[in-house]
């Protein structure tokens, strides 16, 4: 049973829904914009979340769970703080971006299907292009693009963002 | 050639209307093979299996080919036969071929066309993972390894039940079809109606069996067995061995279950004629005292689920009346125990159904009874068929039998139950005289008799004009149920039915190749009627021997304890709440505010908004969590809020609030 963890915002997280909700006149056909929007609020889409914006739309929790996996862009389970995104569309793929996703999974101890850090620190993704093939292989961290990644240079950025975490904790 | 037809494999076809290529080519008797092509349901166009060659466009799926003149049409070129070989063989790669133990096996569309097709080798490897069997509800057994979605159930679910409870999920190699968030189907909204079975081509949605149990009961020594048999199930059975849809087998459906050790035979007509006494009585009564109009029928527990489901503020319109089956299970364990000289908890009821949502019916608590059932086990048309084949009875040739007495003596009334329009005829037959005073000359009622979902009729009873609806299919109830909730509604009595043509068309039957099956099981239970002597529920003088000796006065206190029900709100799906504040392990107190349909009607969103700002207001932040849920199954009284284990209804923020204080201020320990 998925929870909000984030409690002094929940209250103003669930009325941003009901905002999102009404801004969209409730209509089912607007499912897709609502889910996006939602997702913004709360960096996934909660079950009892999309069990509400199915009530509220009148669609069965059902087919909203249909479109809400259909899309990869869509989470059903909460992600790390900071996202890491590695492109493995054919020029990065070429370019051997496989070597640096395995460092990575490998410096953060994913083990399996697991994309998330235990600490929910990270999450790890991969996707299938991202435009910047010139620039390939490539590393989006928390939306900045990184361009010519090897193994190494890409567990620095991911080394570097860890030790700004434990010093911010200190 | 005339401009109005086309040509297939060389031969003139008309056009009349049919909406595609696929209808007009069947028309022409060739049956081209389909997994995802239902005539009701919309054209899906997945399964490519009915594929032909159309000169000038090449290769199209015929069910989604508009007909036009003139086209060429060719159904059995190499390469179309070639296609479909290896669509047939892609989807048995990645099925999990179990079949000669698969409960579908008999009548499994892949294997059928597997065979049809000369398919003979599978030449590629399976590339799923097992999934686990959905075994949670009384009713149904989803087994997502067998599924080759073609969606049939979804549209089923989604188009003629406006339910829903399953769709596709994931994308890709993953895609899958599941209730919602991979949840058991016994925990979301599906009302058991079985249709998704009905028209799933493989065994990946079967009815759940409960052969098992019976054979158990029918073998102890000390347990007396006696059955009902649902009006629909003896125009169906016999499609099991050979006979055609709609062949009355009641006789030898009597001496086979007397042949496996069944002690009595009944029939559930007999309570049907029950239930229209009571029913009319009611629905005369409420007519009579201005009460709440209209009277919804509520022989069928599917559709008191969805009522129950999307309804809550309209069960007041559903009539108390149990089901039949459930009305003979009372009855049976009240009176037979003394007449058959058997301890109650050594009687055994079971009911033959041609239902799937029966099984659930029969478990619902308000007819269980000190941890005894009134119906103990349902078996489905299919079940009972598959129990005959099992015992080794050679069905066509049993010389029939007759039904015991007195439950299994009935009106004709009782026995057009099992079709849609029905319930409606039977009232009208009882109504009629009790208003007139005077002997019926003609029983029936065309007005009321049809194959359409939504059906209206106008009879005159008395000196009243009664406004009548026969729905069938849930999302028909749905229409109907929406406009009495906005007030629009001018119907007096609704009838409503959940599968395509009422009881006849249920998940448990037969599943039947013939297309014509479901008109000819109606015509064949409106001849049952025509031969019996008796065609009005109040002339079955063994139902009124039973009132006199066990129920009393019609519509009376005992009648009530025994032949009626109540309902209850139900939530759609299971959930724990959406936190909207408070942190769950140190908040003293859980509060949880309903924004369910009904409740978010009536304003919950609002009082959740105030309420929490009146939280922040007092402090009371880290004290109290509080959640928006999804239903207290409350809700015509809501908005329904729930502060710690105190359900308040019709809810205001002071009351909440003052209930939160109290609450906080107990000490805790």
């Amino acid at each position: 049973m998925s929870t909000v963890t984030d409690a002094p915002g929940a209250a103003r997280k669930f009325h941003r829904v009901c905002e999102i909700l009404d801004h969209h006149q409730r209509q089912p056909s607007r499912l897709i914009p609502i889910l996006q929007a939602v997702q913004e609020e709360y960096r996934y889409l909660p079950e009892e979340v999309l069990t509400f914006v199915a009530t509220a739309l009148g669609l069965s929790p059902a087919r909203v769970f249909g479109v809400a996996t259909f899309y990869a862009h869509f989470a059903l389970k909460p992600k790390g703080k900071h996202i890491v995104r590695l492109c493995d569309g054919t020029a990065c793929h070429v370019k051997q971006s496989i070597p640096i996703l395995e460092a990575i999974r490998r410096r953060l101890g994913l083990e399996g299907t697991a994309t998330t850090t235990a600490d929910m620190l990270f999450t790890v993704e991969t996707v299938s292009c991202l435009g910047a093939c010139g620039l390939a292989p490539v590393v989006v961290i928390d939306d900045k693009v990184h361009g010519q990644m090897t193994p190494e240079t890409a567990v620095a950025l991911v080394e570097k963002i860890i030790a700004d975490e434990e010093g911010r904790q200190a | 050639m005339t401009t109005r037809s086309l040509t297939v494999d060389g031969r003139e076809a008309p056009i009349n209307g049919e909406r595609n290529l696929l209808e007009v080519i069947r028309k022409a008797n060739i049956d081209l093979p389909t997994f995802c092509y239902h005539s009701e349901l919309s054209v899906y166009g997945a399964c490519r299996l009915c594929l032909v060659q159309v000169e000038g466009r090449g290769i199209v799926a015929s069910c989604s080919t508009p007909p036009e003149p003139g086209m060429v049409v060719y159904t059995q070129t190499e390469e179309v036969r070639e296609i479909r070989r290896i669509a047939v063989e892609l989807l048995l790669a990645n099925h999990e071929s179990s079949c000669p133990t698969c409960s579908k096996s008999a009548t499994c569309q892949l294997q059928n066309l597997a065979r049809r097709l000369g398919v003979e080798k599978v030449r590629f490897k399976p590339t799923h993972r097992p999934q686990p069997l959905d075994r949670t509800t009384p009713s149904l057994v989803r087994d997502p390894n067998k599924c080759i979605l073609c969606g049939d159930c979804v549209r089923m679910c989604h188009e003629v039940q406006g339910v829903g409870a399953i769709d596709f999920a994931y994308r890709g190699a993953a895609v899958s079809v599941q209730p919602a968030f991979g949840k058991d189907l016994n925990k979301v909204e599906c009302v058991y109606c079985g249709q998704c079975a009905a028209v799933c081509p493989t065994g990946a949605l079967t009815p759940r069996s409960d052969i098992a149990d019976v054979w158990k009961a029918l073998d102890d020594k000390d347990t007396v067995v006696v059955a009902q048999i649902a009006p629909a199930v003896r125009v169906a059975l016999g499609e099991m061995f050979g006979l055609a849809p709609g062949e009355v087998t009641t006789g030898q459906m009597v001496a086979a279950m007397k042949g496996m050790g069944f002690d009595q035979v009944y029939d559930t007509s007999f309570a049907a004629d029950m239930t229209v006494v009571e029913e009319a009585t009611e629905f005369l009564r409420r007519v009579g005292s201005g009460g709440k109009m209209p009277q919804f029928t509520s022989c069928c527990p599917a559709w008191v689920k969805f009522a129950e489901q999307y309804f809550p503020d309209l069960l007041g319109h559903l009539s108390s009346c149990r089901s039949p089956q459930q009305m003979l299970g009372s009855v049976a364990k009240e009176t037979l125990p003394l007449r058959l000289n058997v301890e109650r908890r050594n009687l055994c009821v079971v009911s033959i159904m041609p239902c799937t949502a029966k099984k659930f019916e029969a478990t619902r608590p308000e007819f269980v009874h000190d941890g005894i059932r009134d119906v103990d086990f349902v078996l489905t048309t299919q079940e009972l068929g598959r129990m005959i084949e099992e015992s080794g009875l050679r069905f066509r040739d049993l010389p029939p039998e007759s039904l015991d007495l007195p439950m299994g003596f009935k009106s004709g009334a009782g026995v057009i139950f099992g079709n849609s329009g029905g319930v409606t005829e039977a009232v009208l037959r009882y109504a009629c005289e009790k208003v007139s005073g005077t002997k019926l000359t003609a029983p029936d009622f065309h007005a009321v008799r049809g194959h359409k979902g939504l059906r209206e009729a106008t009879v005159t009873v008395g000196d009243r004009t009664l406004r009548l609806a026969i729905v069938h299919g849930l999302k028909n109830a749905r229409l109907v149920a929406e406009q009495v909730r906005a007030g629009r509604c001018e119907y007096d009595l609704v009838e409503v039915m959940a599968c395509p043509g009422g009881c006849i068309g249920g998940a448990g039957q037969p599943v039947s190749g013939n297309i014509d099956a479901r008109r000819l099981r109606t015509q064949g239970l409106y001849e049952a009627d025509k031969a019996l002597q008796l065609h009005t529920s109040q002339d079955n003088h063994l139902v009124a021997e039973c009132y006199a000796k066990h129920l009393g006065e019609i519509g009376g206190e005992k009648a009530h304890r025994l032949l009626h029900t109540h309902y209850h709100g139900r939530r759609r799906i299971d959930g724990d709440g959406l936190r909207v504040t408070g942190d769950a392990t140190g908040a003293k107190l859980r509060v949880s505010v309903c924004v369910g349909t009904s409740c978010y009607v009536r304003g919950s969103q609002t009082l959740l908004h105030r309420l929490v700002q009146e939280i922040e207001r007092r402090g009371l932040r880290e004290q109290v969590d509080v959640r928006a849920t999804f239903c207290f199954e409350r809700c015509d009284r809501g908005p329904t809020v729930t502060v710690g284990d105190t359900v308040i209804e019709r809810c205001t923020v002071e009351a909440a609030i003052e209930a939160m204080e109290r609450k906080l201020a107990q000490p805790t320990g």
